[in-house]
């Protein structure tokens, strides 16, 4: 039987190339005795009172949907943190959105915001999904390439360079993945001023605001004129270690949160109670916990560029996340073949840059949400296959 | 709590060069601080943290806490007569506590016997032991905030995004 007129497929979709990651994905899986510096997620587990309560929740029967909004006390915990934080004011009703995850907000807002055609622009290297969430929307990506910047910053210049008449919105995320990069006040202000002289619309997303290491963190609506032309977007997957707990928010104008729930309703409901409760716990009490993982990440953070740059892998010292992003160019390899190369012959898995952006041929991505004693064995071993191949 | 002590409770074994990469200081400050830490007591000494089970200790060594009350002494409070009693080898640990009693005493000895022996002779022996109250331990779980035998936990994903 004939089944290509059944399987046809959405052509966004069917055009859309598949994660540059599955194939390596599938090689680090069939290995043993891999230290893999390949995982975008804490290595802490949740910390236990936060667990604690989310199995409660589940001993008290809280297994329901909430509203689509999320429960108000969560919402009105993520209102307070967000003003103790960084000072900006969102009415707890209109403004905030509870999300399954940042992925999710980030999904609903391109598509709440995108009218076919409408570009989005983002800074390169980038997470992964940026750029096949705004194709999905029916917008198009407009990539910065910042491979070569200072600290793979988007800069003023390089921002204003790439508006166009079709462009309606800025996508900026800080501390980055997989650069670890951020920004200052100074810098914000500068990127912003752009922003508001074109009059666009920005997505930051801060997920990782909590891991800054070298300066306070500085929020992007909290700058003068930007808080109404601004989608924040945070969750607690990263500070807070709760990846699996697939929980996120985002803030905003009360046109477009509106726009945001409309979608959201019908094809999420909500996020799961469970988490949302769990959330709740995390924003009350699980502060100290974050300062602490924090603490240990910086530790991690000097320890693996210290390493990296001794070993003669050039690498820049990121300011938040916990990612770096090492140049293989003076090995002679590029990225992919440095990645595969390592993981066959020292059994240490790390992500090419192309996962990036197509422009990071010469890069690989390690993260150091792992324990010092596997970042020490994984350091040896880059040791060796670098002496190995020179 | 100074990250160079938190550090070194952690694996003593870490060196001065490591702390000042992982602390961000320099290895002359973290030398500095750490004989200042030493000198002044901060630092009392270095060991490694052993499971009884896996030395075999576990199955020489009786571990018990015992409740001491005792009549404090005019002048000298409980110090003088705690003294007293930590100083018997068998007491790993002396503690002064308010509640229902004053002493609690973790005590280590070769065998059952040897307990009851200490606590008869020794402790209940002392002028101002008024009760003691012997509980034998059955089973650690966690101690200095590591947990002896830790659940498995879920491994992530190789690699994530």
């Amino acid at each position: 039987m004939d089944t290509a007129r059944v399987h046809k497929l959405n052509t966004i979709v069917a055009h859309l190339p598949p994660s540059g990651i599955r194939a390596f994905f599938d090689l680090v899986l069939g290995m043993e005795d891999v230290i893999s510096l390949g995982v975008g997620e804490p290595d802490f587990v949740t910390p236990w009172h936060v667990r604690e309560q989310a199995i409660f929740a589940l001993e008290k029967g809280y297994t329901s949907y909430t509203s689509n909004k999320g429960l108000r006390e969560l919402r009105a915990q993520i209102a307070a943190f967000v003003a103790g934080q960084y000072g900006v004011a969102y009415d707890v009703e209109h403004e905030i959105l509870v999300t399954v995850g940042v992925s999710e907000a980030m999904d609903l807002a391109m598509r709440a915001i995108l009218n076919p055609g409408d570009e989005v622009i983002t800074h390169d290297p980038c997470y992964v999904s940026y750029a096949p969430t705004v194709t999905l929307a029916g917008g198009v990506p407009v990539l910065i390439d910042t491979w070569t910047a200072p600290g793979f910053k988007l800069t003023p210049a390089l921002l204003r360079a790439a508006i166009t008449p079709r462009t309606r919105a800025v996508l900026l995320n800080y501390p980055a993945n997989p650069t670890g990069a951020s920004y200052t006040r100074a810098e914000l202000d500068a990127l912003a001023a752009v922003i508001i002289e074109h009059d666009l619309l920005l997505l930051s997303d801060e997920i990782y605001d909590a891991l800054s290491y070298e300066a306070a963190h500085v929020s992007m609506p909290s700058l003068p004129g930007m808080r109404d032309r601004t989608i924040y977007l945070n969750g607690f997957s990263k500070g807070h270690a709760m990846t699996g707990f697939r929980l996120g928010y985002a803030c905003g104008p009360a046109a477009l949160i509106a726009a945001m729930t409309k979608i959201h309703q019908y094809t999420m409901l909500c996020a799961p109670i469970v988490s949302q409760l769990a959330g709740i716990e995390a924003l009350q009490h699980g502060m100290p916990d974050v300062f602490e993982m924090v603490v240990e990440y910086n530790q991690r953070r000097r320890f693996v560029v210290h390493a990296l740059n001794q070993i003669g892998l050039d690498c820049h010292l990121p300011q938040g996340a916990f990612y770096v992003l090492p140049s293989t160019r003076r090995t002679g390899m590029d990225g992919l073949t440095f990645a595969t190369k390592l993981l066959q012959e020292q059994r240490v898995a790390v992500v090419p840059g192309t996962a990036f952006g197509a422009a990071g041929t010469q890069h690989v991505r390690m993260a150091y949400a792992a324990s010092l004693a596997h970042l020490n064995e994984a350091m040896a071993r880059i040791a060796r296959f670098i002496r190995d191949h020179t | 709590m100074d990250e160079i002590l938190k550090l070194l409770v952690d694996d003593a074994r870490t060196t001065p060069a490591q702390l000042a990469i992982l602390t961000g200081r320099p290895e002359a400050d973290v030398r500095a601080a750490i004989a200042g830490y030493e000198h002044d007591g901060t630092i009392v000494k270095y060991r490694a943290v052993l499971n009884p089970e896996k030395t075999g200790e576990a199955n020489g060594v009786v571990r018990a806490w015992i409740e001491v009350s005792i009549t404090p002494q005019r002048g000298q409070g409980f110090d003088a007569i705690a003294a007293r009693i930590y100083q018997f080898k068998e007491v790993q640990s002396c503690y002064l506590l308010s509640g229902g009693y004053d002493l609690l005493l973790l005590v280590e000895c070769g065998s059952l016997r040897e307990v009851g022996a200490f606590v008869a002779e020794k402790l209940a022996a002392q002028e101002n032991v008024t009760r003691t109250a012997t509980h034998f331990l059955l089973k650690v779980y966690k101690e200095h905030g590591d947990v002896l035998q830790p659940a498995e936990t879920m491994p992530r994903l190789p690699i994530s995004m």
